[in-house]
C-alpha cells in the first residue's frame, strides 16, 4: 500500500462550525468548538477537543509509539508495528464487563493519513497541540485557519549521538531553537572537543541540558544517542501528558532536572496502582503491565530510556520476559 | 528566549525560573507512593545517592531493559582504561571529567562482545582526542577505542551501555523496598 493508494474518508462539506467529520473503519469522527465526539457500533465518545489534538498529535508525531497511546480512559491506539488497533473501551473495565467495548485491526499508513488529516483539518493557527498551555493559543472554536508547521515538525533520532558529524545537530538560535523561558538559568556552553587529525568523526560530546532547554515542544521524546536497541529518548515537560501511556515493554526514566509525578494504573483495567515522584536524578522502571500520565508543575527535563528491540513485545505478552525490569 | 503567546486571560508567569538540577552535595530524593503494588517492581533509585555511597569509577546499575544498563558512575582521580566492542555514552551529571580516547591497534574483544572491559597497561594506537566535560554534557565513546576518565573534583558520570563484566548490580541496597 502507497500513501497515494490511501483514500482518507471525510465528509465532502464541512459542518456547522466549519470542520470536516472523518470515518475510519466503523469509527466516526466529528467535532464542535469546544468538543469532539467519537462513535462505534456499540456506543459513542465525547472529549474536549483540547485534549483530544494534544493526544492526537503524540500518536501522530510517534507512529503509535510502543504499546497503547490511551486519549483518556476510554478511547485510543495499540501499536502491532504494521498494524494499529483503533480502540474504544478496551482498556476500561466498566465497558469491558458491560460487552460495550469495540477494536478494529487497521493497516499502519491508512490510521496515520487519517489521523494526519483529522489533526490538520481540526487544529486552527492560532493552536499548537506540542505547546504549554503557557504557550499556545485555544484549541476551542470555529474552525479558524491552520497550523500545518506546527503539527508536522520533524521528528529527531539520532542515529549514533547528537553531533556526530552528519548526524542530528545541536540545537542554536540560528536553527530556529531559542531557548525556552523556563530554561533560562541553564548553562549553554558546548564541551570543548580536541579531536586528532582523522578522527574528528569519532570524538564528539554535546550539551544535552541546553539541548534539552532549547526544545520547542512538550511530552514529545526523541533519540539522541543509540547503543544498539538501547535509546536515549529525552524530553522537556510542562503541564500534563496528553496521553496515558500503556507499555508493551518496560521503559524507563531518570528524572534529569526538577520534578514530575506519575499517576500509575493497571494498563489492563485502569484500576489505580501508585504515584510515583520523582526528582532530579531520581530512576525509576515503569512495569510492562501498567499504564501512566505524568504532571510537571514547572518545564523538567526527562530522559525516557527505551528499547527498541522488536521482539519484546512478544516476549513480554507471551510471559517469557517478566512485566518488571530486574528481581531482587 | 522565547516569551510564548499568553492565552487570552488567565494567570501571568513568573519573569524568570530556576531550574532545579540535583549534585552529589545537593540532592533530594523522591519516591514510589505505594497504593496496590510492590516498590521492587519499580526499581526506585537515586544516581546521586547512588554514586556517593559508591567507590571511584565503579559502574553500578541503576537501570537494566534485558542486556542493556543504565550505569551510575562516581567519578575522582583517574579512571583505569576501558574498551569496548560497541558504541557507549557517558552524561556528566556533577563535576567536571575529562574524556582521554585512544584508537585501538587491536582490540582484546571479539566484534560481538557486549559492555566494556578494562585494559591492562597502557593503550595502544594513536591518540583520537580529548573531550572536556561539564555538568549536562553527553560523549560518545566510539567502539574499538580505548578511554579513560579524569575527575580532579569528585563527580557523577551515568553511562548508556550494555551490562559487562565489571557492571555491579546493588539493587536491595540501592532501591526503594518498602
Ligand atoms: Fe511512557
Amino acid at each position: 500500500m502507497t500513501i497515494a493508494d490511501i483514500d482518507v474518508v471525510k465528509s465532502a462539506d464541512v459542518n456547522g462550525e466549519g470542520y470536516h467529520e472523518f470515518r475510519l473503519g466503523e469509527f466516526t469522527f466529528r467535532r464542535d468548538e469546544f468538543f469532539v465526539y467519537i462513535g462505534w457500533p456499540t456506543g459513542n465518545h465525547i472529549m474536549s477537543a483540547d485534549a483530544f489534538l494534544r493526544a492526537l498529535q503524540r500518536d501522530v508525531a510517534w507512529d503509535f509509539f510502543y504499546g497503547t497511546v490511551n486519549f483518556d480512559g476510554v478511547f485510543g491506539t495499540v501499536n502491532h508495528y504494521g498494524t494499529v488497533d483503533i480502540f474504544a473501551g478496551r482498556f476500561n473495565d466498566s465497558y469491558r464487563k458491560a460487552e460495550l467495548d469495540y477494536s478494529e485491526n487497521v493497516e499502519t499508513p491508512r490510521i496515520r493519513e487519517t489521523f494526519k488529516s483529522i489533526l490538520e483539518d481540526w487544529t486552527n493557527q492560532t493552536f499548537d497541540p506540542f505547546a504549554s498551555p503557557h504557550e499556545t493559543g485555544s484549541a476551542f472554536g470555529l474552525k479558524n485557519g491552520a497550523n500545518v508547521a506546527a503539527i508536522t515538525r520533524r521528528r529527531v533520532a539520532a542515529r549514533r549521538m547528537v553531533a556526530v558529524p552528519g548526524d542530528e545537530e545541536i540545537r542554536t538560535d540560528a536553527s530556529g531553537f531559542p531557548v525556552n523561558r523556563m530554561f533560562s538559568d541553564v548553562d549553554q556552553t558546548e564541551p570543548v572537543v580536541e579531536a586528532e587529525p582523522g578522527f574528528e568523526s569519532e570524538v564528539a560530546a554535546f550539551n544535552l541540558f541546553a539541548y534539552l532547554s532549547r526544545s520547542d515542544v512538550t511530552w514529545n521524546p526523541s533519540v539522541v544517542s543509540a547503543c544498539k536497541d538501547s535509546l536515549f529518548c529525552p524530553t522537556t515537560e510542562e503541564y500534563i501528558l496528553p496521553i496515558i501511556h500503556g507499555n508493551d515493554r518496560v521503559e524507563w526514566f531518570v528524572q534529569l532536572s526538577d520534578e514530575i509525578t506519575w499517576e500509575v494504573e493497571d494498563r489492563d483495567t485502569g484500576a489505580v496502582r501508585s504515584r510515583v515522584v520523582m526528582k532530579a536524578g531520581d530512576v525509576c522502571a515503569m512495569p510492562a503491565d501498567i499504564r501512566h500520565q505524568g504532571y510537571s508543575p514547572k518545564r523538567s527535563m526527562l530522559l525516557v530510556w527505551e528499547n527498541g528491540a522488536g521482539n519484546l513485545p512478544e516476549l513480554i505478552a507471551s510471559g517469557k520476559t517478566p512485566t518488571y525490569p530486574v528481581e531482587f | 528566549m522565547t516569551t510564548g503567546k499568553p492565552s487570552a486571560g488567565g494567570g501571568v508567569e513568573r519573569s524568570s525560573y530556576v531550574t532545579r538540577f540535583a549534585s552529589l552535595d545537593d540532592y533530594e530524593k523522591g519516591r514510589v507512593e505505594l497504593i496496590n503494588d510492590d516498590p521492587r517492581h519499580y526499581a526506585f533509585s537515586n544516581i546521586f545517592d547512588v554514586a556517593s555511597r559508591s567507590k571511584p569509577w565503579e559502574k553500578v546499575a541503576v537501570g537494566k531493559n534485558m542486556e542493556y544498563v543504565l550505569e551510575a558512575v562516581r567519578a575522582e582521580g583517574t579512571s583505569e582504561w576501558r574498551t569496548c566492542a560497541h558504541d557507549e555514552f557517558a552524561v556528566c551529571l556533577d563535576g567536571e571529567v575529562t574524556v582521554e580516547l585512544v584508537k585501538l591497534d587491536s582490540s582484546p574483544l571479539p566484534a560481538d562482545a557486549e559492555g566494556s572491559v578494562a585494559l591492562a597497561g597502557e593503550p595502544q594506537g594513536p591518540r583520537m582526542g580529548r573531550i572536556f566535560l561539564k555538568r549536562g554534557h553527553q560523549a560518545l565513546l566510539p567502539a574499538g577505542s580505548a578511554y579513560r576518565f579524569i575527575a580532579t573534583q569528585t563527580g557523577v558520570l551515568m553511562m548508556q551501555t550494555i551490562a559487562g563484566p565489571d557492571t555491579q548490580f546493588r539493587w536491595a541496597e540501592i532501591c526503594q523496598t518498602v
